[in-house]
Order: structure tokens, then C-alpha cells, then sequence
């Protein structure tokens, strides 16, 4: 029989390792899957992860995907390192998108340079309430956040449909749901001119340094570290609980919120039934693929965007089901969980009989 | 030796990473021996036995059993071949009745059958026992009693027991120790790991010790005195702390009156209108056995758990009962919580940041949100140099300390931050002599220059070596205190394991 044994010391580089084997051992496994759908696994490999990286325009769309998911990583990872684990930043992006679309939709004329700062800033506060139920609710009756947030997703987008379809409905739509597309003053600027980057993902770039400045050298990152990992600790110290609890949830919806509303004002440029291709889920991927670290988050919100732009292009060229991308962060987390749990543990044998030498 | 040895280690050698924990021990037990294993924390006692009881296996080295070569895989081996051990943390479900805790550990059988032997095996050893109370209901020498039993339905030649009396009153450990010798006296080894050396002298007939991995030496403990233990154990000579003189009549550094709180755990004791107060220069203790409302009233005093029910807590002159932890410490009052890692420190985080955890406000290291890591890396290096903290530099984990010098480090971290008042839990529980005495240095010192300390201990030898006054909290109520000079240990004793008779006899009554 196996069992698993606690190790007794834990190598540092593992951390850092398993989720370049974990990349390695997916690319591995989709070979196999690709070869299994008839597929050349060479080519379909090269598609989905070297092509997206071969062009201008396919760094662009990269650097365009991992934007929101590095924005919400971000939050998620600060959220995670406190042990407050919220799973409903895709709720938070669309809140965020909602609210801070407001002021494009009713002013949709709009030359008002103040407009695009103002949506931003809606954006933001828009994912921060959508936190603030869950924290709200934990703070006072102990409800668990994971299923609170998670179940606001689904409220999110009802509320999201409900308003493309009904008053945000664009008059001049052909009854296509979806709001009028933003005036010029309500979009994000692009950077280069015929590139769809654009400020957001610059924006999306230097959020990772700032949060590894405030969580390296202010107390509150030191609070987070410590609430985290040992809350009892945490209580003698003086942290507050509730306050953690609050201020990790705003941190979490309020990016999520900000990644919403910027890709509403950049790349589609109206709100729609669905805008998000689950940013706010896959960033969850994202934040344990970065150790919850702002440099690693960035580094894996980059990686899974690949995977992104390579399974459009794989469903354009190769032929391949949009499901596959999903198919492969599943496979990610999953090598993920496996090596973690192998650096803290080994897999020992037992079950042998006493013996006399 | 005449008999044959029952156990005979030879030449263990087990290694850890960065630690050779035993370093060619050798040790043999003869039937119907109580045989003590001496040593301060990191000597290597934990790792030896749980080579003996087939947790972990030696890297080099012959274990003998009955003169012919074993192997021991795994407990359930150590235990066919008839060694049972006693661990100092119970493995037992709270939630569940005496029998039922004894039934798990054995292979399945009728229960009623169980119930019998159970209650034979503890009559004959003189050990009461409940079978259907709930074990989260039972004193810590009950528990233990459930334990001892449990080994001894199994039917062992050789019983391993792991510090068994940190838990026990006076009374307690006599009833113990007359178990004990019954089973020697039926030809049954004992191998007993303590460092408490009175204990060891008037119950052991051979002792071995061992320092940083080795076995230095064998000894007679009839034949030596503590002091001479000691200074095996630590090998150098031990100096008794100088002791403070408490001052006739001084103000209140604390005073608490009437004080009540509800327990935050399951299973855990309320605080009852309890009322004391601890002067300028005066050290108070809190005796009792664990559970008995400590953990709840160390809470409440440092602020962690709230304000408390009713009742007044005065600190430093200020009403405190709505302060928070940080505010409590601002006055002037520092804490040292009986659960080293996870509450006093962070395991996982590194000396320097485990100084800046209750040092942030009251030294200042936070300007404008961001902390003075410089500052702090300072603090920390003064912690280590001043308290003798023997760890890798700052750098290391709080977790890397071996349990002694992590409360120094603690301990340390609190008194640098020179405080008009000191409450500290369990201040030396599981430390080893050497880091005690420290300890106890810096804590009289403290006091010498003006600080008041409450000391809530379970240990009656440092109470009487250390404290001016002396309560005993009980099931959440606290007796009188009372002069050291003026009250006897035996007494405290009694007090400490009244309140739980009472209880004891009122629910046979109820039976």
C-alpha cells in the first residue's frame, strides 16, 4: 500500500520548479491528447504555444489576454496569501465592467476627457461592492466566502444579460443584446497604431510592482503574511480580523473590477451578454501558478494567455474545439497541485511485516 | 549485569538534514527496570524513542529484543513485539467515550468483553477509570490513565512513557508512580523520559543521558543529587537565578476584578468573577493544571479574545477591558502565550520578522505604512545576542528553533521592550534546564527594576523557585492568593485538583 510522509525538509527551488514542470508535463499530456484526435502533436503544439509568440500582432493579442488576468491574480494572490479565498472574480470583473460602463452608456455622445477616469474609477468600485458581500457576510455570520463569492458570479451575469437585453439595450441594435458601442473619449488609448495593446495592459504591467512594493515593505503586507499563515498569531499581534477580511476581498474585487471595466473600454468597446471568457477563473490558475507572488503572477498570467491566443489560432488552423484551452489550464493545475504536494510529502510504502535479521 | 537485557540498542546513528540526532547510542533495559532517559530538548530523546517505537528507523546501529537482532518498521511492529508507549500529547478523541477511545486502538472485538478487561486491567494497576465519559470531560491524569491502559491491554513488556508528568498535581503523579512500580515489580521495563530529575531520582533505578546526540553518561539516580543530573544533562554547571526581593507594598501594576469571560473554544472553560492584582516588583503566579481557564484568561489579558463578559481589567493604571491588543501593549504590558509556534511566532517566517510581530508600535519601526526592516533586523540581532538565542542568525525560521531558544527568542523579543508588566503562560513548558534558568533570570531581573509579572504555570517547582504569591485556578475560579512562604506545595496541590473531585463525586452522584 502507499501513503504519503510529511517530508522533514522541503527544498526552496521546489517552489519555484513545480510550475515549470507542471508547463512542461501539459505540453506533454496535449501532446498525447492531440495525437489521440489524429492530430500531428508537433504541429498542434507549435500552434498553441511557440506561434502566439512569433508575431507582433501575436504578442499584442498575448500581451492583450494577460492583462485582466494578471490584474485579478494579482488581487486573487494577495486574497489567497491572507488564506481569504475568493472565487468569484469573474462576479467581480463583471460588476466592475457593469458600473463603470454606466457613464459611456448614458452619456454616449460623450467628449468629456474626464469620462474614461471616471469609468475607471466606477470600474473599481464596482468589483469592490461586489466583494464587499462576501466579506460583509463572512465578517458578520461566519458565511463561508468561497461559497458567497462563487454563487455571485452567476448573479453578476444574469445582471449583465438583464441589461444588454432590457435598459442598456442599444436603441439603434436591431434588437441585438448589448449596449451602443462607447464614444472615442470612453476607450482606453491604444499604444501602437494597428496593435490592439492599449494603456490597460500598461496599467495591468506596473499594478504586480506596486503590489510587491506594498507587500515586501509596508505592515500591511506583513499582516497579510501573517494572517495567512498563522491567525492566531495574528490575533496576539493586534490584527483584526474583520479588517483583513475586508480589506483582502476590496483588494481582490476592486482589481477584478478595474480588469472589467478596461477590457469593456478597450478591445470590445460596449458592454455584451458575455464578456469575459472566464478571466476571473482562470486567474485563480494564474495566482497559484505565480505562488502568489506579483513577479511569478505576471510571469504566469503571461504563460496562460498563450494558451489563449494559441487555441483560437489552433481552432482556426488546426481545426481543434475551443475546449481544448480550458482542457489545458485544467491539465496545468492539476500537474500544479500534484508537484506541490509532492514537495511537502513522499510517497512511502507500508504495510511490511516485523522482521528478524 | 546478571539478567539478560531486554532491549539493547547498539551504535544508533540517525541523521537529519543539517542534524545528527543520534550519534552512536547505545542503551540497554533489563526486565523489571525503570530506566530514565535524561536530557535537555534537541539531546536526542524523541528521536531514540520513536527509533524504538518504529516511527522512524536508524540509519546505522542494531536493535536487540530478547538478545536475537529486530527490525522495527512501523508501531504496530513495535507493539506486536511488546512495546507500548505513552506519548506526552494524547492521541485520543475528545468527543468520544473512554471505551471507545481504548476499542479503536485495539483490533476489533466485543465491546461488553472490552469493557471488562478494561476494567480489570485498571483495578488491578489502581487506575480509576470511567468507561463511558466523554474524554473531553476528563482530566489530563485521567487521560493519561486511558493511555497507560490502553498500552497495557496490549499486554507489553516494555511501557515507553514521554514526559508523563507535566500534566499532574503532586497527587497525581504519587498515584502514577505507584502504578509504575507495580508494573516493574511484575517484571515489566519502563523506559521514562523526563527531565524533571526529583521525579527521576525517587522513581528511576538506572538513568542514561544524553547531550547533542550522544550518550555522555549512566548514572545511578539514587546516588546523585538534581544539581549533579543537571549539570550531566547540560555539561556545565548550572547556576540558580538570583531571586528578586518583592517590595511590602507597592501600586498595582494590574488589577482585575471580577472578571468573567465565556471560553471561544469547544470544550473550554469560563472564567468565574475571578479577581487579583499584581504590584510594582512582585511576581504572581497562577498555578493549575492545563484546561482549567488558563488559555481563556491569558486571552482575555492580552485583549485577544475581546472584552470580557463582566468584570474589570486595569492595566498600568488604565481601564483595559475594551482596549485591544495593541492598545494593552502601548501602556506598557507585554504578553507570552502559552502555544509558542502559531501564536507567539510564525512558524514560517523568518527571527527578524517574528521580532517585528508585537515590537511594531511600542518600538516604532512603522513610518507611514512601511516598516523599518533595518531597525527591526537590529532588534532582532540584540534579541539573540542578549538572551543567548542560539539560532542561524536572523535569517532563520521560527521553526528551525529548537523549542527552548524559540522561547527565549520570545520571551526575549517581550522584556527588550522593557514593560511595567509581564503576563506569560507556561514560561519554561517543555524548555530544556539551561534555557529555564535563563529565563527565569530575565523575568526576576525584569522585576528587580520595577515590572510586575504574572507567571501562569503548571509547574510547582518553578512557582515556589520563582513567584512572591501564589493563586490556583481551578475550572475557571482562583483561589486566594496566598504568600509562597505561607502555603506548601502539597497544598497547592490539593487546590489544584479540588474543584475537579468535586465535579468527580457530584457526577457518581448523578450516575
Amino acid at each position: 500500500m502507499l501513503a504519503l510522509e510529511a517530508r522533514a525538509t522541503q527544498s526552496a527551488s521546489a517552489a519555484w520548479l513545480s510550475p515549470l514542470l507542471a508547463m512542461a508535463l501539459t505540453g506533454l499530456t496535449g501532446a498525447l491528447i492531440f495525437l489521440a484526435m489524429g492530430k500531428a502533436p508537433g504541429i498542434a503544439l507549435y500552434i498553441y504555444f511557440i506561434e502566439p509568440l512569433t508575431s507582433w500582432s501575436g504578442l499584442s493579442e498575448v500581451a492583450v489576454k494577460a492583462g485582466p488576468l494578471i490584474l485579478i491574480g494579482i488581487g486573487l494572490s494577495v486574497g489567497f496569501r491572507a488564506g481569504v479565498w475568493n472565487i468569484g472574480a469573474e462576479g467581480q470583473f463583471i460588476a466592475g465592467a457593469l458600473l463603470g460602463s454606466a457613464p459611456a452608456v448614458v452619456f454616449y455622445d460623450s467628449t468629456n476627457p474626464l469620462i474614461l477616469p471616471a469609468m475607471l474609477a466606477l470600474g473599481v468600485l464596482g468589483g469592490m461592492a461586489w466583494a464587499a458581500i462576501p466579506a460583509l457576510l463572512k465578517t458578520r455570520f461566519n458565511a463561508n466566502e468561497i461559497l458567497v463569492s462563487l454563487m455571485l458570479v452567476y448573479v453578476a451575469e444574469l445582471l449583465l444579460v438583464h441589461l444588454v437585453q432590457g435598459p442598456w439595450r442599444n436603441p439603434q441594435g436591431w434588437g441585438f443584446p448589448g449596449t451602443r458601442m462607447f464614444p472615442d473619449a470612453a476607450l482606453l488609448p491604444m499604444l501602437f497604431r494597428g496593435y490592439r495593446v492599449h494603456l490597460g495592459t500598461l496599467i495591468a504591467l506596473l499594478v504586480p510592482l506596486l503590489a510587491w512594493f506594498v507587500l515586501t515593505k509596508s505592515r500591511f503586507g506583513f499582516k497579510v503574511r501573517v494572517f495567512g499563515s498563522a491567525p492566531l498569531a495574528a490575533r496576539h499581534a493586534g490584527i483584526s480580523n474583520p479588517r483583513m477580511i475586508w480589506a483582502t476581498l476590496l483588494i481582490g474585487g476592486g482589481l477584478a473590477g478595474l480588469a472589467g471595466i478596461m477590457e469593456a473600454a478597450s478591445t470590445i468597446g460596449q458592454l455584451m451578454p458575455k464578456i469575459s471568457p472566464g478571466y476571473g477563473f482562470t486567474a485563480i490558475i494564474v495566482a497559484f501558478l505565480g505562488r502568489l507572488h506579483p513577479v511569478g503572477v505576471a510571469l504566469a498570467g503571461s504563460a496562460i494567455a498563450v494558451t489563449y491566443i494559441g487555441g483560437e489560432g489552433a481552432q482556426i488552423s488546426a481545426g481543434l474545439p475551443k475546449a481544448v484551452t480550458g482542457l489545458f489550464q485544467g491539465i496545468i493545475l492539476f500537474y500544479l497541485l500534484a508537484f506541490d504536494l509532492l514537495t511537502r510529502y513522499r510517497l512511502t510504502r507500508i504495510g511490511n511485516k516485523v522482521s528478524a535479521t | 549485569m546478571t539478567t539478560p537485557a531486554l532491549l539493547q540498542l547498539q551504535g544508533i546513528r540517525k541523521e537529519f538534514p543539517g542534524c545528527l540526532a543520534n550519534d552512536n547510542i547505545s542503551l540497554d533495559i533489563t526486565p523489571g527496570e525503570i530506566h530514565a532517559l535524561l536530557g535537555e530538548n534537541g539531546a536526542g530523546k524523541s528521536t531514540l524513542v520513536k527509533i524504538i517505537y518504529g516511527v522512524l528507523r536508524p540509519d546505522q546501529g542494531q536493535i536487540r529484543w530478547h538478545g536475537n537482532p529486530v527490525q522495527i518498521p512501523h508501531p504496530a511492529g513495535a507493539r506486536e513485539l511488546g512495546i507500548g508507549m505513552v506519548f506526552q500529547h494524547f492521541s485520543l478523541f475528545e468527543s468520544m467515550t473512554t471505551l471507545e477511545n481504548v476499542a479503536l486502538a485495539l483490533p476489533p472485538q466485543d465491546l461488553n468483553e472490552l469493557r471488562a478487561r478494561l476494567e480489570q486491567t485498571a483495578n488491578d494497576y489502581g487506575l480509576t477509570l470511567h468507561p463511558d465519559r466523554h474524554v473531553y470531560d476528563l482530566s489530563m491524569g485521567e487521560r493519561q490513565r486511558i493511555e497507560i491502559v490502553r498500552c497495557l491491554l496490549q499486554n507489553p513488556s516494555l511501557l515507553i512513557l514521554d514526559e508523563p508528568t507535566s500534566v499532574l498535581t503532586p497527587q497525581e503523579t504519587e498515584t502514577l508512580f505507584a502504578t509504575l512500580r507495580t508494573l516493574a515489580g511484575e517484571g515489566r521495563s519502563i523506559l521514562y523520559i523526563s527531565h524533571k530529575l526529583e521525579e527521576v531520582r525517587t522513581l528511576c533505578d538506572r538513568a542514561t543521558i544524553l547531550r547533542g546526540g550522544q550518550r555522555v553518561d549512566e548514572c545511578i539516580p539514587a546516588n546523585e543529587t538534581a544539581h549533579s543530573m543537571a549539570e550531566k544533562m547540560i555539561g556545565r554547571r548550572v547556576e540558580s537565578a538570583p531571586r528578586h526581593t518583592a517590595p511590602s507594598a507597592s501600586e498595582a501594576r494590574l488589577q482585575v476584578t471580577d472578571l468573567s469571560v465565556r471560553s471561544d473554544q469547544p470544550h473550554g472553560t469560563d472564567i468565574d468573577s475571578v479577581s487579583f492584582s499584581v504590584r510594582a516588583g512582585e511576581i504572581l503566579a497562577i498555578a493549575g493544571i492545563a484546561g482549567n481557564g488558563q488559555i481563556e484568561l491569558m486571552n482575555a489579558l492580552s485583549g485577544e479574545t475581546g472584552p470580557p463578559r463582566s468584570g474589570s481589567i486595569r492595566m498600568l493604571d488604565t481601564e483595559a477591558g475594551a482596549l485591544t491588543p495593541v492598545a494593552r501593549r502601548q501602556l506598557g504590558a507585554v504578553f507570552v502565550p502559552e502555544e509558542r509556534i502559531g501564536q507567539a511566532a510564525v512558524s514560517d517566517l523568518n527571527l527578524v520578522q517574528n521580532s517585528f510581530l508585537t515590537s511594531a508600535d511600542r518600538l516604532g519601526f512603522v513610518s507611514r505604512g512601511l516598516v523599518n526592516w533595518a531597525g527591526v533586523e537590529h532588534y532582532a540581532q540584540e534579541i539573540l545576542q542578549r538572551f543567548d538565542v542560539k539560532a542561524a542568525g536572523t535569517a532563520a525560521l521560527a521553526n528551525s528553533l529548537s523549542g527552548g531558544n524559540l522561547q527565549k527568542f520570545i520571551v526575549g523579543r517581550e522584556i527588550l521592550q522593557q514593560p511595567q508588566l509581564l503576563v506569560v503562560s507556561q514560561p519554561t513548558w517543555g524548555v530544556d534546564a539551561g534555557a529555564a534558568a535563563a529565563i527565569h533570570e530575565q523575568i526576576q531581573r525584569l522585576v528587580s527594576a520595577g515590572a510586575g509579572a504574572l507567571i501562569i504555570s503548571q509547574d510547582l517547582d518553578e512557582i515556589f523557585a520563582l513567584c512572591d504569591r501564589i493563586a490556583v485556578i481551578s475550572q475557571g475560579t482562583l483561589s486566594e492568593p496566598q504568600l509562597a512562604s505561607d502555603i506548601t506545595t502539597q497544598e497547592v496541590g490539593l487546590l489544584m485538583g479540588a474543584s475537579r473531585e468535586r465535579t468527580e463525586s457530584l457526577s457518581h452522584a448523578g450516575a
